[in-house]
């Protein structure tokens, strides 16, 4: 698949309501092919609504939002959609393989009839994510590491144009957030196809991230790691003094005022032994 | 007078027939009933289903119609007034508390036999009329095509529900879909085995199904034919057991068949489970090598 000229991504001056609160405005940027975009910022944001607005799922109050040089609607099955680890229930009747086969064509009519070379490029995507010796296991006894595996071949399966990820690291361990984070990093490598990845925790993506866009109450900013992750910055979003501490290669961001709780770096991740 | 001088009849004929057309609709609905934690509807619209044959013996002396359209009416309610899934149970104990208490009310003006309403509460297979075989063949197959079209999409939206919707899936509309199609198959099966055993035929043989698969067409097709068998299996053995009602049969065959698929079903789902933990086992630094090798 060649890539398209121009940015896969733009947004221009956009502004976002649900209901009657106003998430984001003059939200501008574009996303071009092979970028990978961290989204960041408090719960309640709109860093989730983002996502649905690249979806076509909710419409934006003003301003433009263009995906591949359209203007996105729902369903299209040029997106991948990654999102946060669940829990299936033991009983689900759903192996691995009907979870993937979902990426293709869960949403057409009618009874599933499938080719060899549909079964063919299934077997493929499953052993693209290593996900070959659980494929008819039910998802139910999977580990959120295996589910999230499988969540990457359900999205790989369409053959996207843009990866979508919202949370996909949320409650897995340690090397299971590396194999995730490695499967859409390939993918972008390979295909070229961009990724907008919504997370609490920047820390976990940082060595792919090329850009980062923070958003606050409303104000936002965009920009290379580096450059966003400062205490300038981030004290100039926030509106209050917030400090930003680089241990390594991790940015520890801390504010002496306790309701920044949400904040990369003091998430409720204790099981990763980060600072708070 | 065993099976075979029963079957001469009509009536035990048309019955046969019947019970194959509801319960092959209900094992349809059955796996979607428990993946979308529906019970409690089943269980509301077919008590309702007393309510709306009242009204339809008051109406036009006609119960099974009186009972469609109720449910009808039912599924409606349900939809508008149980829309968010936390407020869906709530709505349905109400709307079936005021229907109950309304059927209640209704009877008292029924000047017929008692036993023709109360029919409805326990089921009468032996009373169907050709004109009501046609009638339950065509619900039958409106219900059977409509779970084909909408197969693949309500089984992501069931499932799967936010990759759904992101994928486009009208995830809203298809549960006020599945709600009607779910109305009318029970109100059908209540012909049959009467409104208070009807989870019998549209939950006890999916979740038996359930205990032997992992495979949603599989489970489907093993839904189905456990219904089948129970509601077969309960005619013949009433005609060799005259004594005991048909719909007792029919529930005491389907729980066996769930008994067995439960005692059965783990060496099933172990043999997975180990095959499983095994992956896990060595899921980490060994696995991790291996993907940055391919």
């Amino acid at each position: 698949m060649s890539a398209p000229p121009g940015p896969v991504v733009e947004l221009r001056e956009a502004a976002v309501k649900l209901g009657s609160r106003t998430l984001w405005t003059d939200l501008t940027f574009s996303l071009g092919s092979g970028e990978f975009l961290a989204v960041l910022g408090p719960n309640g944001v709109g860093k989730t609504t983002l996502l649905k607005v690249l979806l076509g799922l909710i419409p934006l109050a003003s301003g433009e939002v263009l995906v591949s040089g359209i203007v996105p609607r729902r369903g299209n099955h040029e997106l991948g959609y990654i999102p946060q680890q669940r829990a299936f229930d033991q009983n689900l009747p759903l192996r691995a393989r009907d979870l993937v086969r979902f990426g293709a064509d869960g949403h057409r009519w009618g009874l599933p009839l499938r080719s060899r070379a549909y079964r063919e490029r299934l077997d493929e995507v499953m052993e693209a994510v290593g996900a070959t010796a659980y494929a008819d296991a039910p998802v139910g006894l999977l580990s959120g590491g295996e589910q999230q595996r499988l969540r990457i071949a359900q999205a790989l399966f369409g053959d996207p144009r843009l990866l979508l990820c919202d949370e996909p690291l949320l409650a897995l361990d340690l090397a299971s957030q590396r194999a995730v984070t490695e499967l859409i990093d390939r993918r972008r490598c390979d295909s070229g196809t961009p990724v907008v990845f919504v997370t609490h925790e920047v820390n976990q993506v940082l060595p792919y991230v090329d850009r980062i866009l923070y958003l606050v109450r409303g104000r936002w900013a965009i920009g290379a790691p580096a450059d966003i992750l400062t205490s300038e910055r981030l004290t100039a979003l926030y509106g209050i003094p917030v400090d930003v501490i680089k241990v390594r290669d991790r940015f520890i961001v801390l504010s002496a005022e306790h309701h920044l709780s949400t904040e990369p770096g003091s998430h409720a991740h204790h099981d990763q032994g980060h600072i708070h | 007078m065993g099976v075979g001088y029963y079957l001469q009849f009509g009536f035990a004929q048309h019955a046969l027939e019947a019970a194959f057309l509801v319960a092959a609709s209900c094992g349809l609905i059955g796996p979607f009933v428990i993946s979308r934690s529906m019970a409690f509807a089943v269980h509301g619209t077919s008590e309702l289903a007393f309510t709306g044959a009242v009204g339809g013996l008051l109406v036009g002396g006609n119960p099974l119609v009186g009972a469609l359209v109720g449910a009808v009416i039912v599924a409606g309610l349900i939809g508008t007034m149980g829309r968010r899934p936390s407020e869906r149970d709530s709505s349905i104990g109400v709307i079936l508390a005021a229907g109950l208490g309304l059927g209640v009310y209704l009877l008292g003006f029924y000047h017929g036999f008692a036993s023709e309403a109360l029919n409805i509460l326990f089921g009468n297979i032996f009373g169907v009329s050709t004109g009501q075989i046609v009638l339950l063949a065509g619900i039958a197959l409106a219900v059977a095509a409509v779970m084909g079209v909408l197969w693949r999409p309500l089984l992501f939206a069931s499932v799967d529900p936010d990759v759904a919707q992101a994928r486009g899936v009208r995830t809203g509309l298809l549960g006020l879909i599945f709600l009607f199609v779910l109305a009318i198959t029970v109100t059908e099966a209540a012909q049959l085995v009467g409104t208070l055993l009807v989870l019998s035929l549209a939950i006890t043989p999916a979740a038996a199904a359930q205990r032997l698969s992992a495979s949603p067409t599989a489970v489907t097709g093993l839904s189905v034919l456990f219904a089948v068998v129970s509601a077969e299996g309960g005619l013949l053995l009433s005609f060799q057991f005259a004594s005991v009602k048909p719909s007792v049969l029919i529930v005491a065959i389907s729980f066996c068949l769930y008994v067995v698929s439960r005692l059965v079903g783990p060496t099933v789902v172990s043999r997975r489970r180990r095959r499983t933990l095994v992956v896990e086992g060595d899921e980490g630094p060994d696995n991790l090598a291996k993907l940055q090798r391919d």
